[in-house]
């Protein structure tokens, strides 16, 4: 996995799709998505290496949301791929729909389905299971902002320990998200032995590109689960996304790995593993575990997750480079 | 050729004639034998080329469909009462996208108390979702709905539920004529999709929609199904001359000539109906009709003032009610009717299966008092008296609180 910037003067082959004269543009400049939106960035970047990959045989299946609603306003429309955009929680099922119409029909066209992380990890948990457990021929992309962020930034199971949203005031003393909830859909991903599963950021567009454009060409159902931060949501300025998002990894919070039939078969290793204090400080979701009542052990409690994801995945250089 | 089948046999087997491309599999009683039977049918190579999908929800069940049929090949599904609520987001959703699935619903009553049993509750529960929703009296009537269905469908871009009562046709052996395969390829050409997911002609699907133009889309809805009432008029007359059954269109008449007092129902229970009309008009104990509505939705407002233009009374019987108000069809009845002043009267009658007997019948129609209330058909009132319990009175006493 390379780390070659946009701008970069290397083989074509190496660059960042985003940095070739004909990238595909399938989410067209003009949307309605908030200043420094990471969700818009890795939309626009996933779906144009799964573009790129397939010489442009592929249609999109939304879930409502965020890309949904920014993307797609009647009469505009952001979208230069066949897109369809259902319901909040059957995304994966429509795509299953999608898929099988392809396959009657005799036609090689890749179907995509994508979601935040409300429509991924909760409203649209059963159906995504589903789909996973009939292998059905469908990449999955979770992009996840951690919260509902379209409703107004609501706790969803993707919220992770401490961070404070709309609705998790009453939940613990630290007046964030109860410690020990939420769940790990890559995980569970992993457990239904799929083909493949993936985490990316949207802080290395390299690595999430050739993890997208891998996925979209294997046969059977495929799921990447993207970090993308929210300004808006965790409270940070606009042109610090990408900053907050590489924090991320960093620190160990967002482990970058793959798996392949139910096995994790390589991850992205840290190069100078970071306290997660740092990547905390950065946004004000977190500014309650700071200052005036500054909460150390709670900063503990998550240093701890981040060690134990460091330790699990190996990212402090243990499994080989995939 | 004529069969001896089980009701859902013969709609799957309808079904596989009209060649779809996709079936989605979810059991729930009582549909779950059409499903099966579209399996059946694909394993022995009866319906070819055919994506046959089990999912874990009818919300799955549906939303395979939608995603099928917006990537342009004919869809199939069927679901019943919980089911049917449990898709309920995609019901909706599936007309709005203008896509033409054809849906069967095996009607049972809806819980709570939990009850697999016929009644037409869960229809009820759809009425305004934007689905054209044909009514079988029969089990033959059954098999030709679904074959009309699709083409009605793919005419009027709008999905179409076909409604046939749990248990009472969807479990009943009965005679049935299923035509050949060349006859329907015949009757319904080939889909040609109008919306479809192509990578050379990108195009979205499913866009939100503002306020500057919600209310236009919702209108035009509207129209298209007013349009399509001719459309469900004209499939049947096709039908009926290409197959020589009269089946489908907007109504069935029955003895509707001279009847001073007509009838008016849905479904299955419209046979009890007429064998007890035709009893009592033999005795000449009053000149009785029958007016069986095939085409709930559209509703055929103006057919069916028509058809009742020279009746003196009409009885609503219906297998559904809304609590807080009452008899559903008899108030659209009511509505189409609000110029007349012919005398409606309301009967529930056969709910969670409650059997719907002629001796019932006669008994009501002779008891011309009882005609002035809503009446429950076959209520037990010993158990309605011994459990009822009125509010506290003092309660609703305003003035006697501070």
């Amino acid at each position: 996995m390379s780390n070659s910037t946009i701008g970069s003067r290397l083989s074509k082959k190496k660059n960042s799709i985003q940095s070739h004269y004909d990238r595909p543009n399938t989410l067209n400049s003009g949307h309605r998505a908030c200043q420094g939106c990471g969700e818009a960035l890795a939309a626009r970047c996933a779906i144009d290496a799964a573009y790129y990959a397939t010489k442009g045989n592929i249609a999109v299946v939304n879930a409502t949301g965020c890309l949904e609603v920014f993307s797609c306003v009647f009469p505009e429309n952001a979208w230069n791929v066949p897109w369809l955009h259902s319901l909040f929680g059957n995304a994966p099922s429509v795509a299953t729909g999608v898929a099988a119409a392809m396959h009657a029909q005799g036609k090689d066209v890749r179907v995509i389905a994508q979601g935040g992380d409300g429509a991924t990890t909760d409203i649209g948990m059963g159906t995504l299971s589903g789909m996973f457990e009939r292998n059905d021929d469908v990449l999955y992309i979770c992009y996840d902002n951690q919260a509902y962020m379209n409703t107004g930034v609501q706790r969803s199971s993707a919220t992770p320990s401490l961070a404070r949203t709309a609705t998790t005031l009453p939940n613990s003393i630290y007046s964030g998200n109860e410690i020990g909830t939420g769940k790990n859909v890559p995980e569970i991903a992993i457990a239904h032995r799929i083909p493949y599963v993936a985490t990316a950021s949207v802080a290395n567009i390299r690595d999430l590109e050739e993890k997208v454009a891998k996925a979209i060409n294997i046969r059977g159902a495929k799921y990447v689960h993207i970090h993308v931060p929210c300004p808006l949501g965790w409270g940070y300025p606009t042109s610090e996304t990408i900053k907050i998002a590489r924090a991320a990894v960093e620190c160990g919070m967002f482990p970058l790995f793959e798996a392949e039939n139910g096995k994790v078969v390589g991850s992205t290793p840290i190069e100078n593993v970071k306290p997660v204090e740092e990547y905390l400080r950065l946004q004000r979701r977190f500014a309650h575990l700071f200052g005036k009542n500054a909460n150390p052990q709670a900063v503990e409690e998550l240093q701890r997750i981040a060690s134990a994801n460091i330790e699990k995945y190996k990212l402090s250089g243990g499994i080989a480079n995939v | 050729m004529l069969f001896q089948l089980e009701g859902s046999q013969a709609v799957a087997r309808a079904v596989a004639l009209c060649r779809p491309k996709t079936v989605c599999a979810y059991p729930i009683t009582p549909q779950t034998h059409i499903v099966e039977g579209l399996g059946e049918l694909i394993h022995a190579k009866k319906l070819e080329g055919c994506e046959y999908i089990n999912v874990e929800s009818e919300m799955a069940a549906l939303s395979v469909a939608i995603g099928s049929e917006a990537a342009g090949v004919r869809s199939y599904t069927a679901t019943s009462s919980q089911g049917l609520l449990y898709m309920m987001e995609a019901v909706y959703n599936a007309s709005g996208l203008e896509l033409p699935i054809v849906m069967t619903l095996g009607n049972r009553a809806i819980g709570s108390p939990i009850n697999i049993w016929n009644d037409h509750t869960d229809a009820m529960s759809v009425r305004d979702a934007g689905w054209i929703m044909l009514f079988a009296e029969t089990n033959q009537e059954a098999v030709d709905l679904h074959i009309q269905a699709f083409k009605i469908a793919e005419k009027v871009k709008c999905p179409v539920m076909v409604c046939v009562d749990g248990f009472i046709l969807t479990h009943a052996y009965e005679r049935v004529d299923l035509p050949s395969q060349d006859e329907v390829d015949v009757f319904l050409p080939s889909y040609e999709p109008h919306i479809n997911l192509d990578p050379l002609h990108p195009t979205a699907i499913g866009t939100m929609v503002p306020p500057e133009y919600f209310m236009e889309v919702r209108c035009l809805a509207h129209k298209r199904q007013i349009d399509a009432l001719p459309v469900v008029e004209c499939v049947g007359q096709q039908f009926n001359k290409q197959f020589g059954r009269k089946s489908g269109g907007l109504l069935h008449e029955y003895n509707l000539e001279n009847a001073e007092t007509v009838i008016v129902t849905m479904g299955s229970v419209a046979g009890t109906i007429k064998d007890t009309v035709d009893e009592l008009n033999a005795k000449k104990s009053g000149k009785f009709g029958v007016l069986s509505i095939v085409s709930y939705r559209p509703f055929p407002s103006e057919a069916i003032r028509q058809a009742l233009k020279n009746t003196k009374k009409i009885v609503v019987l219906e297998k559904a009610f809304a609590v807080g108000i009452g008899g559903i069809l008899y108030q659209e009845i009511s509505l189409a009717l609000k110029n007349s002043k012919v005398k409606i009267c309301s009967v529930i009658a056969g709910l969670g299966g409650r059997a719907i007997t002629s001796e019932m019948i006669k008994e009501y129609l002779s008891n011309e008092k009882q005609q002035d209330d809503m009446v429950f058909l076959g209520l037990k009132k010993d158990v309605i008296e011994k459990e009822y319990c009125p509010l506290n009175d003092d309660f609703c006493n305003c003035k006697s609180k501070v």
